[in-house]
């Protein structure tokens, strides 16, 4: 057992090092996201903006773009994706390594973490080579931006049960539909969508993925506001929306099983995410006064740091023994589904436990909040958003009793009847 | 990165394991539990010493087989799992270890090789009463070069044949009082009586000494240090064997749970049970995740090893506790029935987490050495 990088290792480690200490700034384990980072995906779902406005939104996304670019120029911004694509042509120890390194930076990256890690993936395993030539490079340097048209009103942690209409129309689709919790869909350039393309098929049978343009005639976005007061994520309504057949991904009636390419995918992707964890609570609590001095003298904080700290590390440490698994040609361990379930969670308790021991300050929650800078009351929004985004607590527990356990399905009434015969509720 | 244990320690896993299923069978074990006469499995025993597990650790000059830190690790996880009623614990993670770390030349020569062999059996006997040990509990005196007091509790005491036993060199009771001497159990001054425990399969007794000629080990003065070295070494192993326990009350949970029926379907297929399964997986990954880091720091002598053996301690006692517990849970009646064995996996989970120090003061060690970390 050892935790040394092999000198391929070191030496990869050492140019990220070196590229990130001259593009980007570092920052102290206390310190929030960069300023105005609402990016597209759920790891800032719930940050506030701490700019406010349009014109705030728009420099955002701007300097995203512009780290983007220097990291994909640096060939950082897929390490898993081939050369071809602009990729680093990497391996999965080499995208950890660079994880590590970058962790200790201030970085955007929300905007671009939907297409790198799941869609530009899902079209590399089912798409056109034209396509994958036309989009994929774009993808990485964030040129472009894709988002996710999957959940619906009526089908969220059950996806298959989506009911928007792709109807064929000599060599076009026309959709109708509407799509929802749809990530940084207001400034999408591309999105990926699953579409029921025959109702009278069983439910999984018939449905079919596509790429759009987000500028297509019929397309609209609207934002939702979120419990956090930002508005990251959109209702989408997709009104006799035409799209030619050349933008079909895979085959006709086999989107479920292009969709699970992306799901797989949504694991990898979401499985480390940034944020509070016991780095966090413990510095905080030296700063903070409870009723017999600081908080980090307080045995019953001690008490519950200790929890925090084994889920952390515990968590790291399975992440080792899947990479040791990777390196050696097998497949990856438990991590991928534990991951989220045990991080969500224990953000939430943290974040909770901290306003607690703000005791009436934790109440505070704006911008020029002087304690802590609005981090725990920011973790305590976003904290209810991850346990649900990226496959619910209690879907990824079906997931770890069914395929890590083999317990039995739970039992379904919707696998044998004909989609549009299927019992639903009122929306 | 190489996070995982070698092909030849996976071949030593699947060795005890084949072997600990043929001659360590839940039978064998109800022997011991239901037998006030047995302390442990005294064939066992012989037969595991014989296999050479008692002198994994113990370098070969004296009489051990010399291999590291890591194949102990092995062996603890599959003597969790058999639930083997040995006193392995007291005489290997800690009787020997403090022996290898502090015994002089001399010492080492003479306890080292009986213990490897398994013809001796050590232990350790620290606490005198209710609540954590700590310097102005522990009153057992050392005056010129005989002990006087009374141990309490002393794990598998009665087995043993050399007892290392705390004890202060000054009546002004500090941290920097204590010292550790090594007695012989067939000391006339020494008496031992037994005590039952939550799983007699681990037993306990007391131990009182009367004018008890001793061997002092190690420094005068510096028990306490030693006793944490010590404690936090024989906690990655302790966490192994937790983590071995934990992972059968979850196999045992589930292959009932396919076996039972209740309401026209088999129970594992409820969902209030899948998830339980899940949390209990979750949990006993954490703790197998922490273990294998602690295994690391024990194994490379790492300065981290205090936080990487509290992390694993902790981590292990938590997920063995709940799996055990959960365990019966998804038994339904059956499970608190002597006949099955649930109970067995209940008893064993709670007695390893008080073993060393309960969870709580693992925790506390944990952020002690967190902060201590951080000032350096
Ligand atoms: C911040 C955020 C960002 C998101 N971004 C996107 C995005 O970019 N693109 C996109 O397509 N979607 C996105 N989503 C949607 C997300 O994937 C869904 O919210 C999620 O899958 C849950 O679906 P639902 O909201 O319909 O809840 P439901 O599926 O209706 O779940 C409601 C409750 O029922 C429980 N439940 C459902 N099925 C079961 C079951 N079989 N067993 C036990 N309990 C069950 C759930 O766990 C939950 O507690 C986002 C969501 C959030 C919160
Ligand atoms: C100390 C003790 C005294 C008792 N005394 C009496 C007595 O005097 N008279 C008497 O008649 N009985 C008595 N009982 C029996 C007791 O009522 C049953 O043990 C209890 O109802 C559970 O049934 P079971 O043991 O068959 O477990 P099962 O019903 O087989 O349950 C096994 C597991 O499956 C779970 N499970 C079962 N069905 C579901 C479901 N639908 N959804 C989710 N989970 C489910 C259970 O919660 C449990 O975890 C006693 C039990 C005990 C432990």
């Amino acid at each position: 057992m050892d935790f040394n990088d092999t000198p391929q290792e070191a030496e990869f480690r050492k140019k990220v090092r070196s590229f990130l200490e001259a593009n980007a700034e570092k920052r102290s384990t206390l310190a929030a996201k960069p300023k105005g980072d609402s990016g597209s995906s759920i790891s800032s779902a719930g940050a506030p903006e701490t700019v406010k406005g349009e014109d705030a939104a728009k420099v955002a996304l701007d300097n995203a773009k512009e780290w983007q670019r220097k990291k994909a120029d640096a060939g950082f911004a897929a390490i898993l994706w081939p050369k071809e694509f602009g990729g680093y042509g990497g391996t999965p120890i080499e995208q950890v390594i660079y994880a590590q390194e970058e962790h200790d930076y201030f970085v955007h990256s929300g905007y671009f973490e939907i297409g790198i890690g799941m869609l530009g993936p899902t079209m590399m395993s089912w798409g056109k080579d034209e396509d994958k030539k036309r989009f994929l490079p774009k993808m990485i340097t964030g040129e472009e931006i894709w988002c996710q048209l999957f959940s619906e009103p009526s089908a969220g942690s059950d996806l298959a049960g989506i009911r928007m209409k792709a109807e064929k129309d000599g060599d076009e689709w026309v959709l109708n539909g509407q799509k929802v919790w749809t990530s940084g869909a207001h400034f999408a350039d591309y999105g990926m969508i699953v579409a029921r393309s025959d109702p009278t098929a069983l439910k999984h049978k018939g449905l079919t993925y596509f790429y759009v343009d987000m500028k297509t005639p019929g397309i609209e976005a609207k934002p939702i506001k979120q419990i956090s007061g930002s508005a990251n994520f959109n209702e989408v309504f997709f009104n006799d929306v035409r799209i030619p057949d050349s933008q079909r991904i895979g085959a006709e009636g086999d989107g479920w099983k292009v969709s699970l390419t992306t799901l797989m995918n949504e694991r990898l992707a979401v499985g480390d995410p940034p944020g509070l964890d016991f780095d966090q609570i413990f510095e905080a609590s030296k700063e903070i006064e409870v009723e017999d001095g600081l908080a980090v003298k307080n045995s019953e904080v001690r008490q519950k740091m200790a929890d925090w700290y084994i889920q952390s590390r515990g968590l790291q440490y399975t992440k080792y023994r899947s990479m040791t698994a990777l390196s050696k040609g097998q497949t990856p361990g438990p991590e991928l589904s534990i991951s989220k379930l045990v991080t969500a969670s224990k953000m939430q308790d943290v974040s909770s436990y901290a306003l607690d021991l703000m005791d009436m300050s934790g109440m505070v929650h704006q911008d020029q909040n002087p304690i802590l800078k609005n981090l725990f009351q920011n973790g305590y929004f976003f904290s209810a958003a991850m346990r649900i985004a990226g496959g619910t607590d209690e879907v990824l527990r079906n997931i770890i009793a069914e395929r890590v356990l083999g317990l039995p399905q739970d039992e379904r009434s919707d696998k044998k009847l004909p989609f549009n015969e299927l019992p639903s509720g009122k929306n | 990165m190489n996070f995982d244990f070698s092909d030849d320690q996976k071949l030593l896993r699947d060795q005890a394991r084949k072997f600990l299923q043929d001659k360590c069978d839940r039978k064998s074990v109800r022997t011991i539990l239901e037998d006030n006469q047995k302390n442990y499995d005294s064939d066992l025993w012989s037969q595991i010493s014989e296999l050479g597990w008692t002198g994994t650790a113990i370098p070969e000059e004296y009489g051990g087989l010399g291999l590291g830190m890591l194949e102990l690790c092995v062996i603890a996880e599959e003597l969790g799992r058999a639930l083997a009623p040995t006193p392995f614990s007291s005489s290997i993670y800690i009787f020997a270890e403090f022996l290898k770390s502090y015994g002089t030349d001399e010492q080492k020569k003479k306890y080292l090789p009986l213990i490897a062999s398994g013809k001796k059996i050590g232990t350790f006997a620290l606490s005198e009463t209710n609540g954590k040990p700590k310097p102005n509990n522990i009153k057992t005196q050392h005056t010129s070069g005989k002990l006087n007091g009374s141990k309490n509790p002393v794990s598998d005491g009665e087995s043993a044949d050399y007892i290392i036993v705390a004890a202060n060199s000054d009546s002004n009771l500090n941290y920097n009082s204590l010292s550790l001497f090594i007695i012989d159990r067939n000391d006339s001054g020494v008496d031992i009586s037994n005590l039952d425990t939550i799983d007699p399969t681990r037993p306990a007794c007391t131990v009182d000494l009367k004018n008890v000629t001793c061997d002092r080990l190690g420094d005068e003065g510096s028990g306490w240090e030693m006793i944490d070295n010590i404690f936090n070494r024989a906690a990655v192993l302790f966490s192994f064997e937790q983590v071995g326990g934990a992972q059968v009350s979850l196999d045992e949970a589930k292959k009932y749970s396919l076996e039972r029926f209740a309401f026209g379907k088999q129970i594992g297929a409820f969902q209030a049970l899948k998830h339980k399964m899940a949390d209990m997986y979750v949990k006993i990954e954490l703790a197998r995740s922490n273990a294998y880091y602690g295994a690391w720091a024990l194994s490379t002598d790492s300065n981290e090893l205090p936080i990487a053996a509290a992390g694993a301690r902790v981590s292990a006692s938590e997920a063995y506790n709940y799996a055990s517990q959960e365990n019966i849970q998804i038994h339904g009646g059956v499970g608190f029935t002597w006949e099955y064995d649930c109970h067995l996996f209940y008893r064993r989970s709670k007695l390893l987490s008080l073993n060393i120090g309960s969870i709580r003061q693992w925790k506390e060690n944990l952020i002690s050495n967190l902060e201590k970390r951080n000032i350096v």
